[in-house]
């Protein structure tokens, strides 16, 4: 009882990266409230499921295993959700902030009367003193999001209801498997007693999915290259450097010509439009054409040795300095000082 | 075949054209400096009931919205465009409003209306980016949903199902469901048909009774109710107005006191990110960003 509960996403039987990466989170915010972690896994064949998801460090899988469940909709998945919360009275419960966990969340928060935040970048335990009711909270969840359009951060608590729910975007969280060895239970629900039969109300005609190799549209952080990275090896550099802040490695169209990164990174007028809420440019003078691709970011970091970079007139920070210098000591500085 | 459609619309300040002075020194919003628009992916949805009704002979689109007396405005852009009325859910206590509380205040409203088939609006809004009191008011009032819709391709009279193509994750997918239902409909969407001229000329006068009360000078923009006897000859004129009684809304799920969730702590980004900062390639310099950009949740 009271468990922190996280809803796995499904591809066909694979869970998506964005439900393993809220494992890991939960793993530890049930370590915090000294608790246990639950996960739902709910879809069809899902004979071994469970092995996807215990080397997170789950101690309980939930599986709902029946013909309607994939492709997902959105009146069974829902009635899962409701009628296990009923019993389990979970205190937290993570999604991903995907089309499904944004369909699902905001209707199984309806139907319990518990808040809801979406698209969380980050989740903390802490305490909350309601000074007006003379009362103070331990041990709520901050959900920590961006809003007003990314100009503001607000935390966000539910001091009265459970669960505390909320949504988490792809990549904004790492995953980490605890133990390739870790043992939880097992339980096989009877998905007839969760789901009326009436619930199968929305047919999925037809599906389209193809896999993407990278997801720098939707990235919350890029690291753009450009020319002045030298190399395809300079670009080596940015990858690990995205790595670390979970980021993603985009170009200007002269390092893209240049060969030093592939085309299907190219941010600009021709390539991609990002709106990433940090972008670091690297050694990118900022001609008007990739300027017009980058220029809804949130914060803007330039690294350059020319203090004249066109780039720098719309930059929050401009770094004076060479790329080879700097973005080693971001790599190292951020290692030391993230938690 | 006709149907009825509610459209949820909403008034939202433009958070896509942020300037220096859109927060206060205090870190609140300075929302007169902000234009308030109809929510972009509202108007994606207008669009799909208006398509329905160009289809369906005899179909009827009525705005839904709620906010202070000025959303009256909502409506108006609404009727413009080829909507046939609207309603303005007008309240002190619904002020403060999560999304639950939100939805809560919209199913009243569209249980008094009474009369839907289809309940279609934006995905989300620009100012709170959610995308939550869609499906919470499909669930406040029994109903399935289809979420991230494109394009409504077929209403099925006989078998009463609608059949929608909807954006998700890495593709696309068609659907089919049945009616009465509730869609949110993506920005990737056809875009809003513009105003019609002659709607425009019939529906310019029309005003909320809030607007009607005001002294004009207050809310420029507004045109002057200067023709009173127009509102008696002429009820198309009139954008009702609801408050939680008219409604028979439950205050205790109203407003704050039915928001769940609840604001602990904001933090300015504007101010901090539009004054720019020149560092050096130092390790103090670069060691002390980092810090930062950790300790505003800027990188994690």
């Amino acid at each position: 009882m009271n468990n922190v509960f996280v809803y796995c996403e499904l591809e066909g039987t694979t869970v998506a990266d964005v439900s393993l990466e809220l494992l890991t989170k939960g793993r530890k915010l049930a370590n915090q409230l000294n608790c246990q972690l639950e996960a739902i896994v709910a879809g069809s064949g899902l004979e071994g499921i469970e092995k996807q998801v215990m080397p997170y460090g789950v101690d309980k899988v939930h599986v709902f295993d029946a013909p309607g469940l994939f492709p997902y909709t959105s009146l069974p998945h829902a009635s899962i959700l409701i009628n296990l919360f009923k019993e389990e009275k979970p205190q937290i419960c993570l999604m991903g902030a995907t089309v499904i966990g944004r369909d699902l969340g905001p209707r199984v928060s309806s139907a319990l009367t518990s808040g809801l935040t979406a698209d969380c970048t980050s989740l903390e335990i802490g305490s909350h003193e309601d000074k007006k009711a003379g009362k103070t909270y331990e041990n709520l969840l901050y959900q920590i999001r961006p809003a007003f359009g990314g100009n503001i951060v607000a935390t966000i608590i539910n001091p009265e209801h459970r669960p505390q729910m909320a949504t988490v975007r792809e990549g904004v969280m790492k995953k980490e498997i605890l133990d390739a060895n870790y043992q939880g239970e097992v339980v096989k629900h009877d998905v007839a007693k969760y789901v009326p039969e009436t619930d199968y109300v929305v047919k999925v005609i037809d599906r389209h999915v193809e896999k993407a190799k990278h997801n720098l549209k939707g990235a919350p952080i890029v690291v753009a290259g450009g020319y002045g990275m030298g190399s395809k090896e300079g670009f080596d550099m940015l990858f690990e450097l995205a790595k670390e802040l979970h980021a993603e490695v985009g170009a200007s169209r002269a390092a893209v010509d240049a060969g030093f990164c592939e085309h299907d990174r190219q941010i600009g007028q021709t390539g991609v439009t990002v709106r990433p809420k940090l972008y670091i440019a690297c050694g990118i003078s900022g001609q008007i054409q990739h300027i017009a691709g980058m220029q809804d970011a949130g914060i803007i970091i330039s690294i350059n040795n020319d203090e004249n970079a066109p780039i720098n007139a719309i930059a929050d920070y401009v770094i004076n300095g060479t790329v080879e210098e700097v973005i080693p000591k971001m790599i190292k500085y951020y290692k030391q000082n993230s938690k | 075949m006709s149907l009825k459609i509610i459209v949820l619309a909403k008034q939202v300040p433009d958070t896509r054209n942020v300037g220096k002075d859109a927060m206060k020194e205090d870190g609140t919003i300075n929302r007169a400096a902000l234009p308030a628009i109809f929510n972009p992916e509202d108007l994606n949805a207008l669009e799909q009931a208006l398509r329905l009704k160009d289809t369906y002979p005899g179909t009827t689109v009525t705005l839904l919205t709620m906010g202070p007396g000025r959303a009256a405005e909502i409506i108006r852009e609404g009727l413009y465009r080829g909507a046939d009325g609207g309603y303005l859910l007008t309240d002190r206590a619904f002020a403060g409003a999560d999304t639950l509380a939100t939805s809560y205040a919209l199913a009243t409203a569209i249980k008094k209306i009474g009369d839907y088939d289809i309940i279609i609006g934006g995905r989300q809004a620009i100012d709170g980016d959610t995308a939550q009191v869609g499906p919470q008011v499909a669930e406040k009032l029994g109903l399935t949903q289809i979420t991230y819709a494109e394009e409504i391709l077929n209403v099925d009279e006989q078998s009463r199902r609608i059949t929608v193509k909807r954006h998700i994750d890495g593709g696309v997918e068609t659907v089919e469901g049945p009616l009465p239902i509730v869609i949110t409909v993506n920005g990737s969407a056809a875009p809003c048909r513009p105003r019609n001229a002659k709607l425009v000329m019939k529906y310019k006068r029309a005003l909320g009774a809030q607007e009607k009360n005001a002294a004009p000078a207050c809310h420029p923009g507004v045109p002057e109710p200067s023709y009173p006897e127009l509102y008696e000859t002429r009820p198309y004129l009139n954008i009702p107005e609801w408050s939680v009684a008219d409604v028979n809304g439950d205050l205790a799920q109203c407003g704050l006191s039915g928001s769940p969730t609840k604001v602990k702590a904001i933090q300015n980004i504007v101010f901090q990110a539009k004054e720019s900062k020149t560092l050096t390639g130092s390790d103090q310099d670069v060691e002390d960003l980092i810090v930062e950009l950790l300790a505003n949740h800027t990188i994690g």
